[in-house]
Order: C-alpha cells, then sequence, then structure tokens
C-alpha cells in the first residue's frame, strides 16, 4: 500500500488531510495514532475509497484508488467504527448480506460463513437476531464481515471502542488469530496506546492532519532519548560516568548524586547488565538499579502536545450517542 | 539428530500453515463475480427482510390509508346529498324516483361512479404508494448514520444498485400494501362491477411505475441527507399538497383553473385515473395509453436520474 501526497479539503477550507506520504508493507500490523480530529477517520476513508481526495493518491495492494476503485474494494476488508450489522436479522444472515455484497457465490459463501462464525466463536449464537448479541459479539460479526471476501488488506476503525477490558483482550487475540490465518496486511486506528504498542508492527501518528512520525513502537520510544536507567553504586568515591559511557549503547551519563547515576540509554534491558558487569569487573558494587521505559504515552504526548487520556471524556460520550440513536430507530 | 529433523520438520509445517491460507486466499479473490448487479439483490433482500421480519410495521402503515377510507370515504356521502334525503325541496314536490336518478346521474358525471367511497378507494391505493414512497428516503438517512451505507459503500457493488435496491424495494413493499388496501376497500363495499383480472394488474402496474418514480425522488433528496428530521420536514411539506392537488380526494374538473393545472402534473393523478379507468369503468381524465406513457416516462427519468446522482452524490 502507497500512500502519495493525499490530501482532502473539507467545504474548501477545512484541511482534514494535508498530503500524507507513507507506505505500508506487505503483511504487517499498520497502526493509526492521533488525536480526534487529526485526520484518521479521512485517511481511512480515502484509503477505501469512500471518499476521493482533494488531491494526491494512493495504491492499495496495486490499485489504484482514483483509477480502479472497484479493483481496491474487491480486496480490501473494512471494520467500521459502528456497529453496522443489522440488528433485526440473524447474525448468519448478516454475513452472508456481506457475502452477497461481493458476489461471492453461494456454495462458497456458506463454508466461510461457517468457517469465520467459528473462528470468532459465534456459531452458536449464529441464528440469533443481532439484537440480542453483547458488543463482543457484534464487533467479532463485524470482524467475520469484514473478511468473507478473504481480503489482502483488513481496515480497522477503533475496533475495540468502547469495549471492556476482557472483551477487548479478546478482540484482540481474534485479530491477530485472523492475521496469522489469512497473512494479510492490517491497517488500524485505535485509541489504547498499550494495545499499539503490543500489536503493531509500524504506528504513523498523525496530527493536524500531518503525519509525525512513523516507526516501529520502539523506535519511537527510541526516539524520546532511548530508556533511563537509575544506577546506585556503592563506594563511589571517583566519578564513575567515564566508565559507564564507555558501555555499548550508553548516550548520556549524569551524576545526580554522589553515588547516583541516570543515564539514557538504548536497549536498555540488554545494557543495564552490561554497565553492572563493567562496574563489578572494576571491584564496584551496584547497590541498586531502575529501568524506565518511555511509554507509547510519553512519544504521543510529546508529538501532539494532548495527551490521549483527555479525550477518553468525549469518547464515551459520543459513543453513548450512538447508542442512543441506535435505539431510537427502533 | 531425530531430534534436529524433528524440529526442522515442524518448522516447515508452520511456515506450510502459515503460507496455505494467504495463497488461498489470493486464489479466492479470482472467484469475485465481476457483475455489477450482484449486489442488488442481496440489498432489496435485506429491505424486503427487515419488513416482512416486523409485520408491526407493516400493519401501523396500514393503518392510516385504511382510517382515510373508513372515515372519510364513508362520512363523505354525497351520494345521499343528490338523493331524497338532502334534495328535499319543500314547496316543490319532485316524485321521489327522479330526485334518485339526478342524483345518480350527477353521481355518475362527476365522480365517474355512484358512490363516493368506490372513487376515494382507488385514490387511497395511490395514497399508500406515495406514502411508502417517501419514506423510502429515510431508510438511506438511517444507514448513513448509522455507517451501513459505508460499509456497503466499501464493498464493490455498483453505487446505482444501492439507490435502485431501496426502489425496488419500497416498489415491492407498496405494491402488497395496496393489494391489502384494495381488499379491505372491497371488504368495505367498494363497487366491484366493472372489475376484472386484467383491469386490477393493469392498475397495480400503473401503481408499480408511480412508486417507482416517487420512490427514486425521495431516494435522491435523501441522497446527500445526514438528518432524518429534515427529511420529516420534507415529508410532511409535501405530503398534503401532492394529495389534494391530485384527483385521488376529488375531481379535478370541478377544481379551479390554477390547481387544474398542477393536478395534470402530478404523476398521481395519472396513476388514479387508470385505476378509475380499469376498476370502476369511470370515464378518463385522459386516455389509457397516455396516462401510462407519463407514467412511464416519470419512472424512467427518475430512475435514471436517481442512478447518475448516486454516481456523484454518494461518493463525497
Amino acid at each position: 500500500m502507497q500512500i502519495r501526497d493525499l490530501k482532502r479539503v473539507f467545504n474548501g477550507s477545512v484541511v482534514a488531510v494535508g498530503g500524507v506520504t507513507f507506505d505500508v508493507y506487505e503483511g504487517e500490523i499498520f497502526g493509526f495514532l492521533g488525536p480526534n480530529g487529526a485526520g484518521k477517520t479521512t485517511t481511512i476513508s480515502m484509503l477505501t475509497t469512500l471518499l476521493r481526495p482533494t488531491s494526491g493518491t494512493a495504491t492499495v495492494c496495486g490499485f489504484d484508488i482514483l483509477k480502479e476503485p472497484n479493483e481496491v474494494r474487491k480486496r480490501i476488508g473494512v471494520v467500521p467504527q459502528e456497529y453496522t450489522a443489522d440488528e433485526d436479522l440473524t447474525g448468519y444472515e448478516n454475513i452472508m448480506f456481506c457475502a452477497d455484497l461481493y458476489g461471492i457465490p453461494r456454495r462458497i459463501s456458506r463454508e466461510r460463513a461457517d468457517e469465520l462464525l467459528k473462528l470468532v466463536e459465534l456459531e452458536s449464537a449464529k441464528d440469533r437476531k443481532v439484537e440480542t448479541y453483547s458488543g463482543g459479539m457484534r464487533r467479532r460479526l463485524e470482524l467475520a464481515c469484514g473478511l468473507i471476501n478473504h481480503p489482502r488488506v483488513l481496515f480497522l476503525d477503533e475496533p475495540t471502542l468502547g469495549l471492556d477490558v476482557q472483551t477487548r483482550a479478546a478482540v484482540w487475540e481474534y485479530i491477530r488469530r485472523l492475521k496469522e490465518e489469512y497473512g494479510m496486511t492490517l491497517f488500524l486506528t485505535t485509541h489504547y496506546l498499550e494495545e499499539a504498542d503490543s500489536l503493531c508492527d509500524r504506528i504513523a501518528i498523525i496530527d493536524h492532519g500531518k503525519i509525525v512520525r512513523i516507526g516501529s513502537p520502539r523506535d519511537l520510544k527510541d526516539s524520546l532519548g532511548g530508556d533511563v536507567i537509575e544506577l546506585g553504586v556503592q563506594g563511589a568515591e571517583d566519578d564513575l560516568a567515564q566508565l559507564i559511557s564507555s558501555v555499548q549503547h550508553v548516550k548520556e551519563v549524569k551524576r545526580v548524586a554522589p553515588s547516583e547515576y541516570r543515564i539514557k540509554s538504548e536497549l536498555g534491558e540488554v545494557t543495564a547488565p552490561m554497565i553492572i558487569d563493567a562496574l563489578r569487573s572494576k571491584g564496584y558494587r551496584v547497590s541498586k538499579i531502575s529501568l524506565t521505559r518511555p511509554t507509547l504515552d510519553q512519544v504521543y504526548l510529546e508529538l501532539t502536545g494532548r495527551s490521549i487520556r483527555e479525550e477518553n471524556g468525549d469518547r464515551t460520550q459520543a459513543m453513548r450517542q450512538r447508542m442512543i440513536m441506535r435505539r431510537a430507530r427502533m | 539428530m531425530s531430534g534436529l529433523t524433528n524440529e526442522e520438520e515442524n518448522a516447515k509445517l508452520v511456515q506450510q500453515a502459515r503460507s496455505a491460507p494467504a495463497a488461498g486466499a489470493k486464489t479466492s479473490s479470482t472467484i469475485i463475480s465481476s457483475s455489477p448487479y450482484h449486489g442488488l439483490w442481496a440489498l432489496t433482500n435485506r429491505e424486503l427482510k427487515k419488513w416482512y421480519k416486523n409485520p408491526v410495521i407493516l400493519l401501523l402503515s396500514l393503518i392510516q390509508p385504511v382510517l382515510w377510507l373508513g372515515l372519510f370515504g364513508k362520512a363523505m356521502n354525497f351520494g345521499a346529498i343528490f338523493t331524497e334525503g338532502g334534495l328535499n325541496i319543500p314547496g316543490l314536490n319532485i316524485p321521489k324516483e327522479v330526485i334518485n336518478q339526478l342524483g345518480g346521474m350527477l353521481m355518475l358525471n362527476i365522480f365517474g361512479t355512484y358512490d363516493y367511497f368506490s372513487f376515494l378507494a382507488v385514490g387511497m391505493l395511490s395514497f399508500i404508494i406515495i406514502f411508502t414512497a417517501m419514506f423510502s428516503g429515510m431508510s438511506i438517512v438511517w444507514d448513513r448514520r448509522l455507517g451501513t451505507l459505508n460499509k456497503v459503500m466499501s464493498t464493490p457493488v455498483a453505487r446505482g444498485s444501492i439507490v435502485m435496491s431501496k426502489v425496488i424495494s419500497s416498489v415491492m413493499r407498496s405494491l402488497v400494501q395496496a393489494a391489502i388496501v384494495l381488499v379491505l376497500a372491497i371488504l368495505l363495499g367498494m363497487d366491484t362491477s366493472h372489475m376484472s383480472l386484467l383491469g386490477v394488474i393493469g392498475t397495480f402496474a400503473s401503481l408499480a411505475l408511480l412508486s417507482f418514480g416517487f420512490s427514486a425522488v425521495f431516494l435522491m433528496l435523501a441522497l446527500r441527507s445526514t438528518n432524518q428530521n429534515t427529511q420529516m420536514a420534507v415529508v410532511n411539506l409535501l405530503n398534503l399538497p401532492l394529495l389534494f392537488g391530485s384527483n385521488a380526494l376529488f375531481p379535478a374538473n370541478l377544481m379551479p383553473e390554477w390547481l387544474q393545472a398542477f393536478v395534470r402534473v402530478n404523476p398521481i393523478s395519472y396513476a388514479t385515473d387508470i385505476g378509475r379507468q380499469l376498476l370502476l369503468g369511470a370515464g378518463g381524465m385522459s386516455s389509457l395509453a397516455f396516462d401510462f406513457a407519463y407514467l412511464g416516462a416519470f419512472a424512467a427519468v427518475f430512475s435514471i436520474v436517481g442512478i447518475l446522482l448516486s454516481w456523484r452524490l454518494l461518493t463525497k
């Protein structure tokens, strides 16, 4: 997937996405992070051919989203933020509806529907109306629907929004399993940084319609200057800074107290034992050591100037509104 | 040593297991049919399923035309006005038979049939068509709000199919409703002396065309809309003028000139005219051929415009 200077302007003046350029490699899990209104959903909408870019273009699975949108649509799966399944229909009817939209012959779609429903553990509930499903079950049904055409790229827009911790974990487990099973590329936006951190191969942080940083979670965290090791050394009469900074990966050493050092380093978990060994070999005893790794939260805060936590209120509210709307429909 | 090969073999198996489904996925993408119509039936079927699985909605939608029929149709007893009950002039001793005959002729000349109830019953068939068509636009607003529309649009379904499926399902729904209304009207005393199977078929063909055109119109109005309140307002705004500005409730030739002009462009008038000619044997506003041609053109033009607009408007 190649995205080239993709730009979208609403109403002639509101720049939602101001020219983004990046690549997503085949088979990777690519995370898209950013505050509300940063342009995440707009970007996904353009890549899934729902919105026409104002300028620039992108290719998905080798097809141009502007010139051959139908070829793109055949090869992608979309799991939207909302629960889009029909409540009046059963889970099975919903998934077969999705299959029919892709024109998959009944013979194949029946087999696939059974297989997918089994995978997301909904087989026992497949003949129940969706209105009786819990949030987690609905999400899993959406996942199954998004996979019915065996997409090469699966787009997930906030797949765990509004789910409790256990259900979130379960959904991620399904996503991992699906990826293993079908070997596809995943493009997702999420609000939970821990999830992005543990799941994604690479992450792009987007703010004000621009990509501010892109890389693996590790790279992003290292960009903050690496891990921080705090060290207490017994009987450190001399300044040991020289000795410590000669250890591999160490970037910066500060003596914060007569016998305490604060070390910035890449690959902290590897460096810490090496520092201990180096000190021991010179006869010093390490009295205490602690390792603090930068979290993605810190990266996010540093790059966007906002903490992702501050926005959670908004999000829950939006979610609630959506629920009310759904009820009003009935 | 054997342990090592086992491990190697295992690794190989894992690799195979991982790559096999991927390869399968690749080949399976070639199965996808390229017919532009594959989604049309799926989408139509979805709408219909939601409808017939929820009989309450069907019943509710029938209440209004039946109330109109029962209350308005029976209360507006024009027939009685022109017979002995109404035409009783003191001092003039007109024989009953003369009055009744006069009244009968008056009714026949004005309404094309001897009782107003039958006249209105045909109008109600058009009414339920319009009513259903007006709300066909609502479903696309809901689909947009709930994200279903986006989901459907990210699949290779033709954009025109999205609109056409809603039009077709609306046509099918309203024809079933119209059939029920017709049966109820007959049970309530509609004149059946002129009815024939062919006449009923012809009437429903005209209703289908009317429904096609109006469903397309109201869907077009809703294509860009994200707010069901706007849609409701539009429906309420157009509801009565469309109905009263037609010959559904009252014969057009007794209306003032300016209103007649509107009645003559209102497609409802032509469907009702066909129904009255075929079901009641009434004299028409214009010839059957012209009525059908007008309705056919109306349905075709707005369906085509609807499909063209859906290409432009659905993808923003």
